[in-house]
């Protein structure tokens, strides 16, 4: 046995809470090694996420959760936070100690929340991240009068650069090994006003399981605004009196109302009082406060007309770069997959085992690995976008747009996320305080062109939208692409509209309040590993989806093995188990300009839109005796119908089709997501309907149209 | 009654009342905007709402309607 190998005997539970975007993730990434996403936006992070480290014999669970303003949520990665907090169950187990995780160039605001925290009575650590933007900021914070002022041990970090880490590992182990303190009252509450609140803070103490001290800060916040009281009442069971607790606070109001004091959230003004009176001496301005880059920056990108023209330059050059530069090593990629392919052939003898691998596995799968380069192209833009605060401005400047389609600027973040992925879009929509707001952005977000549509995008492009460019600047490619990515933005909003009308349900007062963080350079090590994982997830989807439906297909497209084929009725393939059922779907969707191959790839491709590559890809080296693969794009356009010799695709019916995965529901995984986050199965089949018919009278109307007036 | 509406880019002014009560105002004042706190107006969005404002030295944005409903003076 190796002697070092710990043997952890205890194990701790610690949560990492705080504002949104001031670091938790970037820090629970630096305790434990992972991964977890990181962003320059407030929002980043939705649900709860564990990792762990040891130190001696103690495992250190760490909870990294959303961000929250306060202890009162306004919207569900909010509540995901605050319940794991304040859950009497939670109280007791869950959490063994609190990490706060603080900006210290924006400490103010930062303290509300730990004010209230530190009422709850767990340990709890400040950990004061962002010192390298304090220092920038001309701020200078003293530790140790924090540490006094708060009675907590407080840690200064700098978590991007990881600096700091090791002191927060040693404070967590120092502090769970020591017994509870109990913090003094971090809140300046009138001699008067405490009496007054006396009663109902007596009430919960001898009803409910809490602390004194929480008690009392329980009381303050339901006294200072009715929603806590909505919040609050999940957590009491039967020993509670609702009705009394609604009660104790009537009548606490009427008196401080008499004693002429407002009571309208008191608790913000009370809280506010104390930080400001330490925050007084604690934290000096020791340099001017530079108007750095950032301000600069900002004039430009959101100026009324510069601001949307970038907006859009940098989406086309984004697009532009795809097809010019993704190119390259997309050629590699291709001819090495065509390498194996050729290796194996000759390996293998001829016959089904090497169909299987050739035509079958290394075609279909080979054919969506190809895109690799493409989709990680998508992510690292995004990604940069993400880190250097741009998406927050595009917020700013959409809110006054989305409003009219019922929406604000809360949507725009999710919907953007939606381009890579529809399910991170959906997920992040948790930010979103309106229900019905929450639910529009879901409805639409599978319009927004996702990477996954991508190798369809660049295939079908490739192969029918003829070379050349725009005045020398933007290729025919580029720009039918930016009008695809236009026309899913299209259908959103207008669907948004016609959501708003159709779905009756109470919604709330609009409203869009957001922060705006700063402008930060964006870290090419964050953005290097995100891709990785992009790419990680990619290739075992090939290696697991892509792989299982491409084996299914290679044997419903090989048999039965007619050997006396009657050339009159076709291929072999046409005759085999999915060439008869994309016949028998072929009336449906001809008048789309889409034949029975298409037909099967459009089935194929509700598991994952790129698979519709890769049954092509399939069925085309089928189709096709030889021993080499094939070239997709030239085996499509040189497809010709046996009947007529005409060709099997046209432009109209290759631009039906890209307007078709546009527009249509084509993805298992979203619509699990919807069910999962709607909490019904309504929402999701809706989804598929309205999407998928849509899809269709679009694309019968390309093709149509376009055939009659220019076929 | 001056409103942080009506406030000019650069111009500072401090909070001096609320003509709203509801959950949206309440998020605000736990934001750090309340009576007495200082606030910059940074500038308005491309189409003119909504606008940015610096308070307790950090940027946030909200809409003009909700704006008009919070008194400055100065
Ligand atoms: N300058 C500086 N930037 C940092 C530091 N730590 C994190 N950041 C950056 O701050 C931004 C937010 O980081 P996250 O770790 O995503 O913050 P979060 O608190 O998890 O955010 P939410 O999940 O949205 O609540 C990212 O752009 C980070 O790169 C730091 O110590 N200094
Ligand atoms: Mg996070």
């Amino acid at each position: 046995m190796n002697p070092t190998a710990s043997t952890a005997t205890h194990s701790l539970s610690v949560a990492l809470v705080g504002n949104p975007n001031t670091g938790k993730t970037s820090v629970f990434n630096s305790l434990t090694g992972l991964h977890q996403k990181v962003g320059n936006y407030p929002g980043v992070t939705v649900e709860k996420k564990t990792g762990l480290f040891t130190d001696g014999d103690t495992t250190v669970n760490i909870i990294d959760l959303p961000g929250l303003y306060s202890l009162l949520p306004k919207s569900l990665d909010d509540k995901i936070a605050c319940d794991i907090l304040t859950d009497s169950q939670a109280l007791e187990t869950a959490v063994d100690l609190i990490v706060l995780v603080a900006d210290a160039s924006n400490l103010n605001r930062n303290l509300y929340l730990l004010t209230q925290i530190l009422d709850i009575g767990k340990p709890v650590i400040l950990a004061l991240n962002m010192m390298d933007m304090a220092v920038k900021n001309g701020l200078s914070v003293d530790v140790a009068c924090l540490e006094a002022a708060l009675g907590i041990p407080v840690v200064p970090l700098v978590a991007k650069k990881e600096k700091g880490i090791d002191d927060l590992k040693r404070a967590i182990t120092v502090l769970a090994g020591q017994p509870a303190l109990n913090h003094s009252h971090h809140i300046d509450v009138p001699e008067a006003f405490t009496q007054s609140l006396k009663p109902l803070c007596d009430y919960l103490t001898e009803h409910t399981d809490y602390t004194q001290s929480y008690c009392r800060s329980l009381t303050l916040r339901l006294v200072s605004s009715d929603d806590a009281l909505k919040y609050y009442a999940r957590d009491w069971q039967q020993r509670v009196d609702v009705q009394q607790v609604k009660q104790h606070v009537h009548h606490i109001r009427k008196e401080l109302e008499e004693k002429e004091i407002n009571w309208h959230m008191a608790e913000a003004r009370l809280r506010y009082q104390w930080i400001d009176r330490i925050l007084k001496s604690c934290v000096s301005r020791t340099g001017e406060l530079k108007a750095g880059i950032g301000a600069h920056l900002d004039k430009i990108l959101t100026h009324p007309v510069a601001g949307p023209v970038i907006f859009v330059t940098i989406f086309a050059g984004i697009f532009q770069t795809i097809f010019a530069f993704a190119e390259i090593p997309m050629g590699w990629i291709e001819s090495g997959m065509n390498m194996i392919g050729v290796w194996a052939a000759s390996h293998i003898a001829p016959g089904l085992l090497q169909s299987l691998i050739v035509d079958g596995v290394i075609a279909g799968v080979g054919s969506v690995l190809v895109f690799l380069p493409q989709i990680l192209f998508l992510f690292f833009f995004l990604g940069i976008l993400e880190d250097t605060g741009y998406m927050a401005r595009v917020a700013f400047m959409m809110d006054r747009v989305m409003r009219g389609a019922g929406l604000s600027g809360r949507s725009v973040i999710p919907l953007l996320s939606s381009f890579a992925c529809a399910i991170p879009g959906i997920m992040s929509t948790r930010t979103i305080h309106d229900w019905k707001e929450r639910l529009i952005t879901i409805l639409i977000a599978p319009f927004m062109s996702c990477s996954a549509r991508l190798p369809v995008y660049i295939l079908i492009i490739g192969a029918f939208i003829p070379t050349g460019t725009v005045m020398g600047i933007i290729s025919y490619s580029a720009l039918t692409m930016l009008t695809l990515y236009l026309l899913g933005i299209l259908a959103a909003a207008l669907s948004a509209i016609l959501f708003k009308k159709w779905i009756k349900m109470p919604g709330g007062k609009s409203s869009f309040v957001m922060e705006l963080p700063p402008y930060r350079r964006p870290s090419i090590k964050w953005t290097m590993l995100q891709m990785y994982e992009r790419a990680r997830i990619f290739v075992s989807d090939a290696g697991r989806i892509i792989l299982a439906i491409t084996i299914v297909l290679w044997f419903l497209a090989s048999f039965p093995r007619t050997e006396q084929i009657s050339p009159s009725q076709g291929t072999p393939i046409e005759q085999s188990y999915a060439g008869q059922f994309g016949k028998l779907i072929e009336p449906l969707i001809k008048p789309l300009g889409f034949d029975w191959k298409i037909g099967i790839g459009l089935i194929t491709s509700f598991a994952a839109r790129e698979v519709m590559v890769s049954t092509l890809a399939t069925i085309y080296n089928l189709e096709d005796a030889d021993e080499t693969a094939v070239d997709l794009r030239a085996a499509l356009i040189k497809d010709t119908d046996p009947r007529t010799g005409l060709p099997t695709y046209t432009l109209w019916s290759a631009l039906a089709l890209l307007v078709y995965y546009v527009l249509a529901m084509q993805c298992m995984a979203t619509v699990a997501i919807v069910r999962r986050e709607t909490n019904s199965w309504r929402w999701p089949l809706l989804m598929i309907v309205y999407m998928t018919s849509l899809a269709y009278l679009a694309s019968f109307a390309v093709y149509q149209v376009g055939t009659y007036l220019w076929g | 009654m001056k409103t942080l509406n009506d406030l000019k880019p650069g111009e500072k002014a401090t909070i001096c009342g609320f003509a709203d009560r509801d959950a949206d105002m309440a998020y605000l004042m736990e934001l750090g905007m309340m009576e007495g706190t200082t606030v910059t107006f940074v500038k308005s969005a491309p189409l003119g709402d909504p606008i940015e404002i610096d308070v307790r030295g950090y940027h946030l944005s909200l809409r003009r309607s909700r704006a008009r409903a919070i008194q400055v003076a100065g």
